[in-house]
């Protein structure tokens, strides 16, 4: 993991200072709430319907177990005890005082975290592959490049008033963790034809109410031209990216309009007469910050543990939950681990304090001291020896965190909705829920198999519905909740945006819906086949059939 | 109205003069860069100091080949979160080596003192009365202080992150 050393520090404790001062002026009257917005805004402070809420930077989802604990303490002491992690790999609290930030932004500051550029119309909080520098298939670990593009952006003098937010994700393998294609910029680390590797450049993708799967600029950029690259796309974008329109002011509007080729031409313009100047970081730092990303201590294992086999034998919940929490380690006799914060009935994402702390102790006692948050709102323990899945598991089921549902129709990403979000056009929170019970049984979500279903509260679509094989948008029709269902959507490399399948349902209705569209996929399944394939296979015709018939 | 300039509060000797007054008895106009593209014969071969108000939609390459014939360029900030000027301030300085006066006109508050130093900017328009003046120029002290460290080249002189580990790096090589 990467750890600050007294330049990362000073920025970081100067910058809770600099916050300290913004945060006493509008408390004195000196700055008025229009001037304030914008400056708390990219310290991560929101407004929200009841009170103040903090967003705090993860970045690229990982963080130890001091870390962990921090959030925990933070948890307890300025808020209600409880957490919420976010698609961008963030927490949110959503009872912090305002004139309590700054100590809070101080404890973060101890532990080497903040809350810088997790909104405001700047570059935000970078995000990466949640099992990077574990997962079998990657090329890199693009945690490396993603510290670097942390450090770049940070307090960017030129790109701090951009015309809307920025969000960068950066993933080492072809098989997309990280949702790259609906970002503004998504970088993919791949060999080219020599062996180099480099960037696939992705630029304007985006979800919102105008989503869009981003198109690739650049083939294979090489890696010490990244950040001059990036300064060029920035450049273009805060130029030339409409002001005069909220709904139209993200990279992914400009790259539409003009078009990507014309785009990549003026990006390729600018960054000739920006290469190999002063942003171009000498080797040896490159190999400083990468250092801090090298593997933890593996030991040489078997590919098999008899024990954890003879668990799993024994143990049928057990089992279960290995089916679906558990993935491929690049290391024989390890495993990836997730930790579900989908457990029935519960606030996808939300962690109590307490669970949080039992988190950073299974860490510590066997993750190699690291945890990583999804983008799916959970929790990852990337190194665990297989002999120790069994002990974690049953550390987890005490923490009320044994939830065996990963990728199934329970594991959703839901938005804050209504019931925190002052953009909000309906509930999400309760939607989740009620789906999540309606298949609370285990064994039925495991027959259905992979469904990844996303829920937003209105068309921000911070609940990523376009690319949720089944999404769930709420719309507000005359006053009362409606949703409107989109079905085929992936946020993976073979990235796709929904299709709307009909008349938005009513809040009463909507889990019959889902059920329904559950239902239709288990009879026309073919053997093994999953249900983003089916429906690419069948279509919407069949589901729709199902929905509206009778209607 | 005044300037913060180099630390200090100032009388600003320039007046943006619109396009439908003349210039004659001006000593430090300032013009739009409507009147210096169509500008008569006069203006170009004027003699005297010369500013120019650089909508913030223009590229500054648009002005590269003039840029010795301008002592002030002034760049504006419609509203304090429309970044636009940052970028062409880094333009100016970076790209063209534009080496006159840049300042920082329309609503400029606190906040943006040290991006805009960072961006190149010399000069700053400060609004309200002599006590907002006053803490403008308090504000500006404390804007250049706050942060020690930048983390990425820009247009000023301060030495990022990356440039002292370096020095850090060859000090420990020759020790």
């Amino acid at each position: 993991m990467y750890r600050y050393d007294e330049f990362d520090s000073t920025l970081v404790n100067e910058r809770v200072v600099q916050f300290r001062g913004q945060v006493a002026r509008r408390l004195s009257g000196e700055l008025d709430e229009d001037h304030f917005k914008p400056l708390r805004l990219m310290n991560g402070l929101y407004l929200q319907l009841h009170a103040y809420m903090l967003r705090v930077a993860i970045p690229y989802g990982t963080l130890d177990s001091l870390q962990m604990r921090r959030l925990a303490r933070i948890a307890r002491v300025y808020d209600r005890g409880y957490g919420h992690f976010t698609t961008r790999q963030n927490i949110q609290y959503n009872w912090p005082k305002l004139a309590e930030v700054p100590d809070l932004l101080a404890e973060l500051a101890e532990v080497e975290m903040h809350a810088i550029q997790t909104s405001g119309n700047c570059i935000r909080n970078v995000t990466a592959d949640h099992f990077a520098g574990a997962a079998a298939d990657e090329v890199e670990d693009p945690r490396i490049h993603a510290e670097i593009i942390r450090q770049w952006s940070t307090l960017h003098p030129e790109f701090s008033f951009l015309p809307r937010k920025f969000k960068i994700a950066v993933t080492g393998a072809a098989r997309d963790r990280a949702a790259i294609k609906v970002h503004d910029i998504g970088l993919q680390l791949r060999r080219d034809a020599a062996g180099e590797v480099g960037f696939r450049v992705i630029v304007g993708g985006g979800q919102g109410r105008t989503p869009m799967i981003g198109p690739t600029i650049r083939e294979f950029l090489p890696k010490a031209d990244l950040l001059s690259y990036l300064e060029a796309i920035l450049r273009v974008y805060n130029r030339l990216g409409r002001r005069d329109n909220l709904f139209k002011a993200r990279i992914k509007i400009l790259v539409a309009s003009v078009g990507a080729d014309i785009f990549a031409a003026m990006v390729e313009e600018e960054w000739r007469a920006l290469r190999g100047g002063s942003l171009d970081l000498p080797a040896e730092e490159v190999a400083r910050i990468a250092a801090y990303f090298a593997p933890p201590p593996f030991e040489n294992l078997p590919a098999q543990d008899t024990g954890f086999e003879a668990m799993r034998f024994e143990d049928r919940d057990f089992a279960r939950w290995c089916r679906t929490n558990l993935h491929v380690h690049k290391q024989p006799g390890y495993a990836i681990l997730s930790i579900s914060l989908k457990p029935v009935g519960g606030v996808p994402g939300d962690a109590t304090a307490e669970q949080m702390e039992a988190v950073a102790d299974l860490a510590e006692r066997y993750g190699q001291d690291e945890i990583r948050v999804s983008h799916e709102q959970n929790l990852v323990l990337p190194h665990v020896r297989l002999r120790d899945v069994h002990a974690v598991w049953q550390g987890l089921v005490a923490a009320g965190l044994g939830a065996a549902n990963i990728g199934l129709v329970s594991d959703m990403i839901s938005c804050p909705g209504l019931d925190y979000c002052n953009l909000a056009n309906a509930r999400s929170i309760p939607v989740a829920q009620r789906i999540a019970t309606r298949f609370a049984d285990l064994d039925r979500q495991h027959d259905i198999g992979e469904l990844k279903l996303k829920i937003s509260g209105c068309i921000n679509a911070c609940g990523h519905h376009h690319v949720g094989h089944i999404g769930i948008l709420g719309v507000d029709k005359k006053g009362r909740e409606f949703y409107q269902i989109t079905l085929g959507g992936s946020a993976g490399e073979d990235a796709s945006l929904g299709d709307i399948v009909g008349p938005a349902f009513s809040y009463d209705d909507v889990v019959d819906a889902v059920e329904s569209l559950v239902e239709t996929y288990l009879d026309l399944r073919e053997e093994g086949e999953l249900f983003l394939d089916a429906y690419r296979r069948v279509g919407l015709a069949p589901f729709k059939e199902a929905l509206y018939a009778g209607h | 109205m005044p300037v913060i300039k180099d630390g200090r509060l100032v009388e600003d000797d320039w007046t943006f003069i619109p396009d439908f007054l003349p210039l004659d008895e001006v000593a430090r106009p300032v013009v739009s860069l409507a009147r210096w593209r169509d500008g008569d014969c006069a203006l170009r071969a004027r003699n005297g100091r010369l500013g120019l108000r650089l909508p913030n939609d223009t590229d500054p390459a648009a002005i590269g080949a003039d840029l010795d014939r301008f002592a002030l360029i002034e760049l504006e900030f419609p509203v304090f979160k429309d970044g636009r000027a940052y970028s062409q301030a880094r333009l100016l300085r970076e790209r063209h080596g534009y080496r006159g006066e840049l300042r920082a006109v329309g609503e400029v508050v606190r906040d943006q003192y040290f991006f805009l130093e960072r961006c190149g900017f010399d000069s700053v328009s400060v609004a309200g009365d002599k006590a907002d003046q006053g803490r403008a120029l308090e504000g500006w002290y404390e804007a250049m202080a706050e942060i020690s460290v930048p983390m990425q080249p820009a247009a000023d002189q301060r030495p990022p992150a990356s440039s002292l580990r370096e020095r850090r790096r060859a000090a420990a090589v020759a020790s």
